[in-house]
Parts: C-alpha cells; sequence; structure tokens
C-alpha cells in the first residue's frame, strides 16, 4: 500500500535556512546540510528546499548546497526556486536532486514543463502553485464559497508577490497536461498561520489532476495533517516550522497518523 | 576495493547513486562505454527506456556482464531487462522474457512514494530483510514479465507490481535503493558484497 508522505520544507536564502511569515518576515532556521540529515534519520518521507536567494550568484549557491545535502540524503529531494530553463533543472538534477520545482518560471513559459518533461522524465518535473484567493468574479474560474461568499483561486508568481491571473485549479490541469509529474500546492492566504491546510484548495486540485499532489501552507499541528488526508486525495503534507525545532516532530506526526488509521511509513 | 561502472544515458541524477555506492566502499567510475575491467555494472534509473537503449545494445552489455558480473538494474535500468516497453520502440536487453507496460490510469501515475515489499522467494538483494520493508518508488511503467519466475518481490500499488527482478547475475529493482533510507542501503550492500565474490 502506497503511504501518504510527510515533507519537510526548508526555505533557503544564501546557504541559510530561513522561515517566513505569509511570505514576508524572515528568520534564521539553522543549517541545511545539518537539518537535512537530521531529516532524513528522523523519519522523513522526502524534503523539498525552495531557493529563495535573488541574486546573480544563486547558481553556484544551489549547485554547492544541492551536491552537499545529497552526500548526506538517503531519502528523495526536491529542489526549487529560480528554475527557469532546462539548463537551471540541469544544474540541480546533475548535481543530485531527484526533482526540480519550477513555478513563476512556468507560468511564464509554459512549455518549458514540456522541455524539463522531455530531458529529465515526467518524476523529475514538480510544478509548484502558489494559489490566493481572489473574490473579485471572473469568467470561466472554477468558483467556491466560504462564509464570506464566492471566490476563486488565482495563481501568484515572485514568491506570491505577483498575481498572475490565472485559475489555480486550470493551471493545475495544464501543467500535468504539459509534464508535470507532481504538483506542490501553497494556499498563501494559510502560509504561516498555523491554522491548517486550505482543504478546499487542495481538494479541488488533487482531485482534478492525475499526478501527486502536496499540500503546502498552514501547517500548525499533527491534527492539520490528519484533516488534509482524511478531506482529500493530497498525496504529501508539507510542513516547515513544525519540524525545524524538535528532533522527534516527524515520527511523532507519523504515529498520530497512524493512529487515525492513515497509512504513513513508520 | 571493489570496482563497479555506472553506466550514465545522459539525462538525471546518477549522483545519489554513486555517492551511495562509495559510502559502502565501493570505487566507481561513470562510464559511457562498456570496456574495461569491472566487477558489477549498474544501470542506474533516469532517462527514458529509447534513450537508454539507443546507449546500451543487448551484445554490448552481455559482452561486458558475461554470465558472471553482477548487474544492478534501477527502475529504468530493470525495465531494460525485458523485450521491450510500452515507453519506446526499441528492443530491451531481453534477458527477463516479457515487456514494460505503462501503469494503470485507475492509481496516480507516477507511481511516487514509499511502499512495501512483499517477499515471493529468496534472492541476492533482499537477504537479511523481511517482509513489508519500505522502499520508494518513482515510476510510470512497470515489468510485466512473461512469467513469475524471475520476480523475488512485489509491491501492491492497486495492483501487484514486480518490485524486484532476479534472472542469473543479473538483478532489478523497480524502486530506487539509494534513495531509500537504511533498507535501501542494505540492498545496495547486498549488490557490493556479491560483487566482491
Amino acid at each position: 500500500m502506497l503511504t501518504r508522505r510527510i515533507i519537510p520544507c526548508l526555505d533557503v536564502r544564501a546557504g541559510r535556512v530561513v522561515k517566513g511569515l505569509r511570505f514576508k518576515s524572515i528568520r534564521d532556521a539553522g543549517d541545511p546540510v545539518e537539518l537535512a540529515a537530521r531529516y532524513g534519520e528522523g523519519g522523513a518521507d522526502e524534503l523539498v528546499f525552495l531557493d529563495i536567494t535573488a541574486s546573480e550568484e544563486r547558481r553556484r549557491t544551489i549547485s554547492r548546497l544541492v551536491r552537499s545535502v545529497a552526500s548526506v540524503l538517503d531519502i528523495p529531494f526536491t529542489v526549487g526556486g529560480g528554475v527557469a530553463s532546462v539548463a537551471d533543472a540541469r544544474n540541480i538534477l546533475l548535481n543530485g536532486a531527484d526533482k526540480a520545482g519550477t513555478n513563476t518560471g512556468a507560468v511564464e513559459n509554459p512549455s518549458l514543463i514540456t522541455s524539463l518533461m522531455e530531458t529529465f522524465g515526467r518524476q523529475c518535473v514538480v510544478v509548484a502553485i502558489d494559489a490566493k484567493k481572489n473574490r473579485t468574479m471572473l469568467p470561466d474560474r472554477t468558483v467556491f464559497s466560504d462564509g464570506r461568499g464566492p471566490f476563486w483561486y488565482e495563481v501568484h508568481t515572485y514568491g506570491g508577490k505577483r498575481a498572475a491571473g490565472l485559475d489555480a485549479v486550470q493551471w493545475a490541469r495544464e501543467a500535468v497536461r504539459r509534464g508535470a509529474g507532481e504538483i506542490l500546492l501553497t494556499s498563501i492566504d494559510s502560509d504561516g498561520t498555523k491554522r491548517g491546510y486550505d482543504t478546499i484548495l487542495t481538494g479541488a486540485v488533487a482531485d482534478a489532476v492525475s499526478v501527486p499532489v502536496i499540500a503546502s501552507g498552514g501547517c500548525g499541528e499533527p491534527l492539520h495533517m490528519a484533516r488534509v488526508f482524511e478531506e482529500t486525495v493530497a498525496s504529501a503534507a508539507l510542513a516547515a516550522s513544525i519540524f525545524h525545532y524538535d528532533e522527534r516532530a516527524i515520527w511523532g506526526v507519523k504515529e498520530f497518523l497512524d493512529g487515525r488509521g492513515i497509512p504513513v511509513r513508520l | 576495493m571493489v570496482r563497479l561502472a555506472l553506466f550514465d544515458y545522459g539525462a538525471g541524477n546518477i549522483f545519489s547513486l554513486r555517492n551511495s555506492l562509495e559510502r559502502r566502499g565501493a570505487e566507481v567510475d561513470v562510464v559511457t562505454r562498456l570496456e574495461g575491467e569491472y566487477s558489477g555494472l549498474l544501470l542506474p534509473g533516469v532517462g527514458s527506456f529509447d534513450t537508454a537503449m539507443g546507449r546500451l545494445s543487448a551484445g554490448a552489455v552481455s559482452g561486458f556482464a558475461g554470465d558472471a558480473m553482477p548487474v544492478l538494474g534501477i527502475c529504468l535500468g530493470m525495465e531494460v531487462f525485458l523485450d521491450g516497453s510500452d515507453e519506446g520502440t526499441e528492443a530491451g536487453l531481453g534477458v527477463v522474457p516479457g515487456r514494460a507496460v505503462r501503469l494503470p490510469d485507475t492509481m496516480k501515475v507516477p507511481h511516487m512514494g514509499w511502499n512495501t515489499l512483499r517477499m515471493r522467494r529468496p534472492g541476492t538483494l533482499l537477504d537479511g530483510l523481511e517482509d513489508g520493508a519500505w522502499v520508494y518508488f518513482v515510476h510510470s511503467y512497470m515489468a510485466r514479465p512473461r512469467n513469475d519466475s524471475a520476480v523475488t518481490a512485489v509491491s501492491d500499488y492497486g495492483i501487484e507490481l514486480p518490485a524486484v527482478l532476479e534472472r542469473g547475475n543479473y538483478m532489478g529493482t523497480q524502486f530506487h535503493p539509494e534513495k531509500s533510507g537504511e533498507i535501501g542501503g542494505r540492498i545496495l550492500d547486498n549488490f557490493v558484497r556479491e560483487c566482491k565474490r
């Protein structure tokens, strides 16, 4: 039986792990290689690194980081951030990552997804989607509603800073049609709040696509992971802050999920 | 020291496999031609069936490995043991009769994540491992051997899929041992030990 995956996420800036709140304020959370090794031994099913370095030096820092992490890790890991070309992805994959994540690069140039799939195989291509509720209604959007009325989920790029106009559910479907092997789906509204995943968003996208979906944004406690797995067909749940400061945290979450009958690797 | 040849078809991550073998005391050469003195051959699991078979040929592999050198095929590297694949038009190595077929679309494809092994018969790679061991899969195609005589372990993904194939000196895993934590490490240890014999 295939398990649901628990994935710690490390946001990396200039070679250090950092933690942000709602894509904004940032504080230091440790050394990426040290954290990776600890997570690998601590029961993580996979790791995700998102490089939020914005500089010319990016490519060199990434290759160095990926190589150091790959040397200590014997579980899969994804690296995303600034992947705008096949060469960017090759830099990540040939240095030891298993998957390359692309977000802004794919929105601005959707054919990149197909090029990556044809070059490296679908399983290496993760399309990251950052989505935010938009209550200004437009035609041909996938409409949901909550206590405050109808809304749709809009794709954002540049680390959540720019609204791209695209409908997140439709974009996920298109990304898969073009070659994505996995969707990393982050709710900007929930990110950093520790009030739980957006299960409406996660459920809609996971039902719309045939590839695994990683739920992200808002996890503050094990119960949030249980909810996203019980209420949606998400394949994996990603979290950052609940794991950074506690070595037992991942096994603790897994024992909790196992106790609720959710299949996990123990 | 045991010296292994790791065949590079050109695309994807072979760093992890190399690194993992080196941690187990092997000397690893990444090669694009099958020549020289080696104690074992690795066919990694990156790329597509036709790109792999475009660089390999059944004659070159059997000439290099003969019937004694241990060969470990991982994922795609195992699928090429078969006669052919739905993924491409090239002929496979034909070591195990049968074909690689696409996973049924009733399930999420690729099959990506941790799954358990169900042991079917004793083999070299799984020596010392128990039923239910966790390993990491990432694949869209699966082996469909003509008969199950080479299948030493299976996994359940809606259907029962062959997880480990062994036939003579050819051993293959549909999953990635280099990404399967401690269990994967033991599988690679078993392979390296076989190469030393």
